[in-house]
């Protein structure tokens, strides 16, 4: 964006400190603009006619330096880019990085759908969340124009995500269009030799359209700047992504080249950028090395400025690491990274129910929280404040203390003799060396759980309740 | 209108004018527009006139919307900007163009990374009165990891763990280690001969007064077994008891007088002067550990330089390793923040950092069997899922700035290596022609 003081967006702003953002003033409204955690059309006075021209002056100022680009329809649009800044402690990353799964039009019909619905249904529960992945990309191996239609008919009918068509023949990505018009694809590319007829394509048919230039950005930044005369902005750029060698080190110096130039303001090439991590396939043979690269090749590419990628390893194994690594480059550095610290009740706990420690740690929290409660176990769940420190670190750093824990459970007025029948607190596995001195401070019986909260519910089974006292 | 005046300039002028002393003025006057060149238009010029002419008319509008007439609802009615698009008709509203419209890529450096950091050397040769066949030099960078900015000096270096007695390890850890667990020498010399580390650590575990309380003289002991058995740079870890570990390392540092180990680790909760004055005695470097707060790791870096004297050149810094799912974003950026306060200009941050890769392994999706939840898809099998899980703890760690990566799993090791070795520059490969991925049978 343009501006970055919330003065410089309050200027624009009714300064009638009316309320409607949700907002006591327009100065604590403009500060949320700027730090992108309000839009600019929760003001709903500034829509009104006569505040049109300040409106759109302050939208435009607002607007992130990489473009937004949408793919797909529904409830299950996928926006990407958007992005303001080189790092994410500067702000954030906006619009996580979209992993694209493949299949291919040789495909049989049924192993197809199969793939489709797998890739659909894949889920990592996380925080409190389920991670998933996003589209769909129909690769075109026949070359022929009807049966690349057939298949991406066959995965319109499958599944909702949005696709990505992928073929260098205008007539086959036509064919494909002709069948998915109505779900905004991503097209699949526009290069040196095909961008006329493909940006026919996309104008006619209004989607968004991916532009390949393998390494070589002065043709990438042409294709870009000519898209745009011709009329559109719906762009994404894929400098082709190498997988090996020197020529895979050229590729992360196009990456970081074409990120800083967009967000140093060269708006003809501030679009969001695709990497094609499925490129690992053509130098790997074996399946768990081809795995493995890709993996690393799209590690590399979610953390330094790919928007979207074309993957094409559906191994739990290859699945689980992308969906964390682009969870931990996006996750919103600005966010409380702490629970607040105290007793909570995880399903109904009665005085013969455990007394459970952790730390405060949001991550550790919701770990233990969602092992224990989705194997239906009531207890007192208590988060000691460990200044959201993880249980390991936090005892070798003297943040989780037997002392803290007697303060943390006396702090919420809970007396361990009358509260519970059996005066016991159970702390984590890997606190275990602190079992005598919490001993010591509460006068409660300490059992050491186990050192991974999965494995709580085998351990209630053979502990629960205490047997000696 | 005699003089030649820029319609540019004039909105500018008439910006700067109030607006309304102009009432009443009137703006006339043709404007000529000169085609040279012979007759007839071709269509990139038709367009490039289109666009001068179109370039024209928006400075118009603005002097216009200026003088307070709204040229944008005459801009509107005239194009019909204000019905919905027909669909199908705005291939033919849009400008045809025959040729790639010319433009130059162009990116500058990166003007304030003005400060290189501190290369620091692990190992000395009989050269250097130790008797180590090499050494490894961290550091000395002056832009983020493989950025085109500035050369990388010195590639990542990977040093593997070795323990002083059997530990908990996840099974496809352990499957590597099982002929060596007791034997802390041959477990040394096995992940150098056979799995490639640059360097081993050697942790005293046992030394903690909780496991088995070694006393610090036999833990010494183990020390010169390991660098009897190899003859790479090594690294030297304590138990993490604060109390004991000043004592463990202080030994360990006299009885490996000169071969210039890192000694793990000091830290803010422990009597790290000790530990500093070890290093600083008996010619070692010390790791400045902190725990994720990047105002920690500059006290502690002042502290160790300032009040103990440590050298400069005998710093190496761990800001912690969070594993990939637990931290991980913590751990990258703080690390990425240490990197580019150290590169602009900060004497406190500027030192080589190190990363316990091997925390990689606490994440449950690297050694469970199979997820604890019932609603997650399968995760497959795990002895792929770990190796996998402490690469990308690693490799993210290593964008961040990270120069030495403490590890434990063979197969994480080469990958790693692979990967920042190829950012790096010093990998060849056989080309491969992306130009028709697409097509490709996988």
């Amino acid at each position: 964006m343009k501006i970055n003081s919330p003065l410089e967006a309050y200027k624009f702003l009714p300064a009638t400190n009316c309320g409607e953002c949700g907002e006591a003033t327009c100065m604590a409204f403009a500060a949320h603009l700027i730090d992108r955690s309000k839009k600019l059309t929760d003001c709903t006075p500034i829509l009104q006619d006569k505040f049109k021209k300040k409106f759109e002056e302050l939208d435009q100022l607002l607007a992130p330096e990489i473009r937004e680009v949408e793919i797909g329809v529904g409830e299950k649009i996928s926006k990407i880019g958007g992005d303001d800044v080189l790092y994410r402690h500067k702000l954030t990353f906006f619009n996580q990085t979209k992993l694209a799964y493949d299949v291919w039009d040789t495909m049989d019909e049924k192993d197809l759908v199969e793939r489709v619905t797998y890739i659909q249904d894949f889920r990592k529960f996380y925080v409190g969340n389920f991670l998933t992945v996003d589209m769909v990309a129909v690769r075109c191996t026949s070359n022929d124009p009807k049966r690349f239609a057939a298949a991406v008919k066959k995965v319109v009918q499958t599944t909702d995500l949005p696709i990505i068509l992928c073929s260098f023949n205008p007539d086959v990505l036509k064919a494909g269009l002709e069948v998915a018009k109505d779900r905004n694809p991503l097209l699949y590319a526009a290069n040196r030799d095909n961008w006329k007829e493909v940006a026919e394509l996309a104008l006619q048919y209004d989607v968004p359209v991916t532009l390949f230039a393998p390494d070589d950005l002065d043709l990438l930044k042409s294709m870009a700047k000519t898209f745009a005369e011709m009329g559109t902005e719906k762009l994404v750029l894929d400098p082709g992504t190498f997988p090996t060698g020197k020529q895979l080190k050229q590729t992360f110096s196009n990456f970081v080249k074409v990120r800083r130039a967009g967000i140093d303001g060269d708006r003809e090439i501030a679009y969001p950028i695709m990497a094609v991590p499925f490129t690992a396939w053509m130098a790997h043979d074996d399946p768990v090395s081809a795995s493995y690269w890709e993996t690393v090749v799209a590690s590399v590419f979610t953390i330094k400025y790919g928007d979207i990628m074309i993957l094409h390893s559906t191994e739990p194994y290859a699945m689980l690491p992308q969906l964390h690594i682009r969870d931990t480059i996006y996750t919103d550095p600005r966010k409380p990274v702490m629970v607040d610290p105290g007793m909570y009740k995880v399903g109904e706990p009665t005085a013969d129910s455990p007394v459970l420690v952790t730390t405060n740690f949001a991550l550790t929290y919701y770990t233990v929280e969602s092992d224990i409660s989705s194997n239906k176990i009531d207890c007192f769940l208590w988060a000691i404040d460990t200044d959201g420190i993880g249980v390991e670190a936090a005892v070798a750093g003297g943040q989780l203390t037997a002392e803290k824990i007697r303060k943390g459970i006396e702090d919420a007025g809970f007396d361990l003799k009358k509260d519970t029948t059996h005066n016991t607190v159970v702390i984590p596995g890997l606190a275990a060396r602190l079992q005598g001195d919490v001993e010591d401070a509460t006068g409660a019986n300490v059992m050491v759980g186990p050192a991974d909260s999965g494995r709580i519910p085998g351990w209630m089974e053979k502990n629960w309740p205490p047997q000696n006292k | 209108m005699t003089n030649k005046m820029k319609l540019k300039e004039l909105s500018d002028m008439l910006q700067d004018l109030n607006v309304e002393s102009l009432e009443g003025v009137t703006i006339e006057g043709d404007i000529e527009l000169n085609i040279s060149g012979g007759g007839g238009l071709n269509p990139a010029l038709a367009y490039a006139l289109g666009n001068e002419i179109s370039q024209i008319s928006l400075h118009m509008a603005n002097i216009g919307r200026m003088l307070g007439f709204p040229a944008e609802q005459l801009f509107a009615s005239a194009f019909g900007m204000g019905e919905m698009p027909q669909p199908g008709t705005l291939p033919s509203q849009s400008p045809k163009i025959q040729e790639l419209l010319a433009s130059k890529f162009e990116v500058s450096k990166i003007d304030n990374w003005k400060n290189s950091i501190q290369e620091v050397t692990l190992g000395a040769t009989s050269a250097d009165g130790g008797s180590r066949k090499s050494t490894v030099t961290l550091g000395g960078e002056n832009a983020l990891p493989y950025y085109f900015d500035a050369p990388m000096p010195h590639r990542n270096y990977i040093t593997m763990d070795v323990f002083d007695m059997p530990i908990g390890m996840a099974k496809a850890v352990k499957g590597n280690y099982e002929d060596v667990i007791n034997d802390p020498a041959e477990w040394a010399k096995k992940v150098v001969r056979d799995f490639n580390a640059d360097m081993v650590t050697i942790h005293l575990i046992s030394t903690d007064p909780l496991i088995n309380d070694t006393p610090a003289k036999e833990a010494a002991k183990v020390v010169e077994d390991v660098l009897q058995a190899v003859d790479v740079p090594i690294v030297i870890g304590g138990s993490g008891n604060p109390e004991k570990d000043p004592e463990v390392l202080e030994k360990a540092a006299e009885v490996s007088e000169g071969e210039r180990v890192l000694l793990a680790s000091a830290s803010l909760n422990l009597d790290y002067e000790r530990i500093a004055k070890a290093a600083i005695d008996h010619g070692h470097v010390v790791l400045s550990w902190t725990q994720l707060e990047i105002n920690a790791q500059k006290e502690l870096n002042r502290k160790l330089m300032k009040q103990c004297n440590v050298p400069r050149d005998s710093i190496i810094m761990d800001p912690t390793t969070a594993a990939l799912g637990y931290g991980l974003d913590y751990a990258y950026t703080n690390m990425e923040r240490i990197r580019l306060a150290g590169l602009m200009g900060d004497d406190e941050l500027t030192f080589p950092m190190s990363s316990g890769t091997t925390n990689a392994w606490g994440a449950r999706e690297a050694w469970m069997v199979s997820s604890p939840l019932k609603q997650d898809s399968d995760w497959g099998p795990r002895e792929y899922r770990g190796p996998i899980w402490e690469i990308v703890t690693g490799l993210a760690l290593s964008l961040a700035g990270n120069d030495m990566f403490m590890m434990m799993h063979p197969t994480s090791v080469q990958v790693l290596k692979e990967i920042t070795q190829t950012l790096y520059g010093s990998i060849e490969a056989q080309e491969i022609d992306i130009s028709n991925w697409i097509g490709a049978e996988v």
